[in-house]
């Protein structure tokens, strides 16, 4: 399969949001848990935020705990070792350990925040270690996640172990009278000292015990923010001045392309109210004029009706011009119709099924229809077809067309400036053509175009 | 003479076709320029038919056709001719799946036919008497499009010409002499399509309305 990908350049910031522009650094989205945690207590408590905080504070510990004996391990062997050498090349490889760290942690994360990070790293070089290892050293992206391990390991390990103990400790004291009525009355002393005599006594401990797991929860939950911040400025990749001009420049060339698309619908409203509406007037006028004529001049009767087909060929040359601008049936109709016209022209017999629940964006229409009509004019040229099937759907708010001849194939997008002109027109809305077409057929292209306005 | 309530959002066009419906022996009771003021005026003037234009403002789409549905919801048997710019089955499906009723004439022609003049006044006296009349083009394309499609295979191409004449709102009669051959044989031939189609042929005028339904079933 060649593949013609409308790369997108901001593919490595697809999870950051729009309208973060303008700011250094990177935009942190909005914190799940911050939005929770501004709901009322009651709310708040009995959600599932207060659970998903603990698991992730206790997964966050457990796995800083091993980077922690990891990183001891790591730098006394490196140490050990010095003398020989080899501990050098350990000590020095060290700062890589942030890099599946960061891995882990992003995924991780999405426990508690649905839009993770992308890897903020950039491809290394294909072959030679020493040169993979450079990149990767001078990646600003390294240190920084280097950082984050470090913080990890430290600082949230112990502040999430701190919030996992409390709310042990609180569930224990919760349980209190569970445990003097059932095991040992008169044995259990949580003041030294005074033990206490019945289950009742022990509900005051009781209530302590759920105001520490309410306490808890929230400190788990603050905590949590603090780590899906610390982790969105630290792992996320950073708009570096390089990326900011792409992400400008594929701004531009989106707006560039909607303003062609506007001005293109233009032309054709002019043409239709214009020139359109005169030739049309101009056969009506020699209509009623042929026909006062016929009963006693029919030579001049003959010539106006001659003008009159002269004019009819110039109305359908111009609407045929107007088709290849912007189709009128595609602005009345959308998409299904359109492309059920212009089946209805393709010398080849095309079946065409496109199911949409709705309208979809203008530019993503034209740019889909005249897809469909660059591909039927390769089929017809080309490919030797006897028949064409175009499908189309939209799942996830993602148009897909599927268009199929059974043809000889062998269709080259590198090679005709068609396709992958079509491919540039896709890839400013973010969307891509695939095309497979073995030698011997079938040729099948595969549009998929993003609809979200 | 036909009373005729006239929609046209251009103003050049909307001056042509009142001259030649004028000229004609016809009436113009109302000329207007939207969808809005066509319903007005066909409530004002109760119209022998309605002429309309697809593309209407404000939304410059297919307000007049809709209107023309609307209109035919309302006020029952009113002969209603669609003029539009271009061929798009689009519309005349839409237009003729309307409403299943066939009282009153519909026509969807193109705007070019009105060149035509004696073909087009022809067009609009049969729709006034209730006749479904389709644009040739229109029928073409819906035929085209049916010739991948299993029914229609089954018609050879004379019984083929006598479906698309017939869809086009031609009787009998007509159609023998457009193809000049007896009626008898034109009887013949539509009895033998309505039955390669499962149609039952008693319907009478309910017919083109029947055969262009199974055309999109087709379609769809």
């Amino acid at each position: 399969m060649s593949l013609t990908d409308g790369a997108d350049p901001t593919a490595g910031l697809a999870a950051e949001p729009d309208g973060a522009d303008g700011t250094d650094g990177v935009a942190v989205p909005d914190i799940a848990v911050r939005r929770a945690l501004g709901r009322r207590p009651a709310d708040f408590l009995f959600s599932a935020w207060p659970l998903r905080c603990w698991l992730n504070l206790l997964g966050g510990a457990l796995f800083g705990l091993g980077l922690l004996l990891a990183l001891v391990v790591l730098v006394s062997v490196g140490i050990l070792l010095s003398v020989v050498g080899v501990g050098l090349l350990v000590l020095a490889c060290l700062p890589l350990l942030g890099i599946p760290v960061a891995r882990v942690e992003r995924r991780r994360l999405r426990l508690v925040q649905p839009l993770r990070p992308a890897d903020p790293h950039t491809p290394a070089p294909e072959e030679g270690l020493r040169r993979r290892l450079r990149h990767r050293f001078t990646e600003r992206a390294t240190w920084r996640e280097l950082g984050y391990a470090a913080l990890l390991a430290v600082v949230f390990t112990g502040a999430g172990l701190g919030v996992v103990a409390l709310l042990a400790f609180s569930c224990v004291l919760a349980a209190t009278p569970v445990v003097v009525w059932a095991l040992a009355p008169e044995t259990v002393m949580i003041v030294p000292g005074q033990a206490v005599p019945d289950p009742l006594s022990a509900v005051p401990f009781s209530l302590a015990g759920l105001a520490g797991v309410a306490l808890s929860a929230y400190a788990a939950a603050w905590l949590t923010v603090g780590q899906v911040w610390t982790a969105w400025i630290l792992l996320a990749p950073r708009k570096d001045p390089e990326n900011r001009r792409v992400i400008e420049l594929t701004r531009s060339r989106a707006r560039l392309a909607d303003a062609f698309e506007a001005e293109r619908r233009r032309i054709e409203r002019d043409l239709h109210d214009g020139a359109q509406q005169q030739l049309v007037a101009l056969t009506m006028t020699l209509g009623l004029a042929e026909l006062e004529m016929r009963e006693a001049t029919p030579e001049a009767a003959a010539l106006v009706a001659r003008g009159r087909g002269e004019a009819r060929r110039a109305l359908d040359q111009l609407r045929d011009l107007v088709r290849g601008i912007h189709p009128q049936v595609l602005t009345d109709h959308g998409l299904a119709a359109a492309v059920a016209e212009v089946a209805q022209r393709s010398p080849i017999p095309v079946e065409a099924a496109i199911d949409l629940p709705r309208r979809l964006p203008p530019l993503v229409e034209a740019t889909a229809y005249f897809t469909v009509t660059e591909a039927l004019a390769n089929a017809a040229k080309h490919s030797g077809a006897s028949r064409i099937g175009i499908t189309g759907t939209l799942v996830d708010d993602r148009l897909t067309l599927l268009i199929t001849d059974d043809g000889r194939g062998g269709a080259d997008p590198a090679a005709g400036t068609g396709l992958s002109g079509l491919a540039d027109r896709l890839a400013i809305l973010r969307g891509r053509l695939l095309v497979s077409s073995p030698v011997g057929g079938p040729t099948q292209l595969r549009v998929e175009v993003p609809c979200s306005a | 003479m036909l009373r005729v309530v006239l929609a046209e959002d251009a103003v050049l066009l909307r001056a042509g076709l009142t001259e030649i419906l004028d000229r004609s022996g016809h009436r113009v009771v109302a000329a207007v320029g939207d969808a809005r003021a066509l319903s007005e005026a066909v409530d004002e003037h109760r119209p022998d038919i309605v002429v309309t234009d697809v593309r209407m403002p404000p939304g410059f789409r297919d307000e007049g056709l809709r209107a023309a549905l609307e209109l035919r919801a309302r006020h029952e048997r009113l002969p209603v001719l669609v003029l539009s710019q271009y061929v798009a089955t689009a519309y005349a499906t839409q237009l003729l799946g309307g409403d299943g009723r066939d009282e009153g004439g519909l026509g969807y022609v193109l705007k070019d036919r009105v060149g035509e003049v004696s073909e087009f006044l022809d067009t609009l006296r049969r729709v006034a008497d209730g006749q479904t009349v389709i644009d040739p083009e229109v029928v073409r394309v819906l035929l085209a499009q049916q010739t991948a499609a299993r029914p229609l295979n089954r018609l050879t191409p004379r019984e083929r010409e006598v479906l698309g004449l017939m869809a086009e709102g031609y009787n009998n009669q007509s159609i023998a002499a457009r193809l000049s051959v007896t009626e008898a044989s034109v009887v013949k031939h539509s009895s033998n399509i309505f039955m390669k189609l499962d149609l039952d042929p008693a319907e009478g005028n309910r017919r083109v309305l029947a055969v262009l339904a199974h055309l999109r079933g087709g379609a769809g």
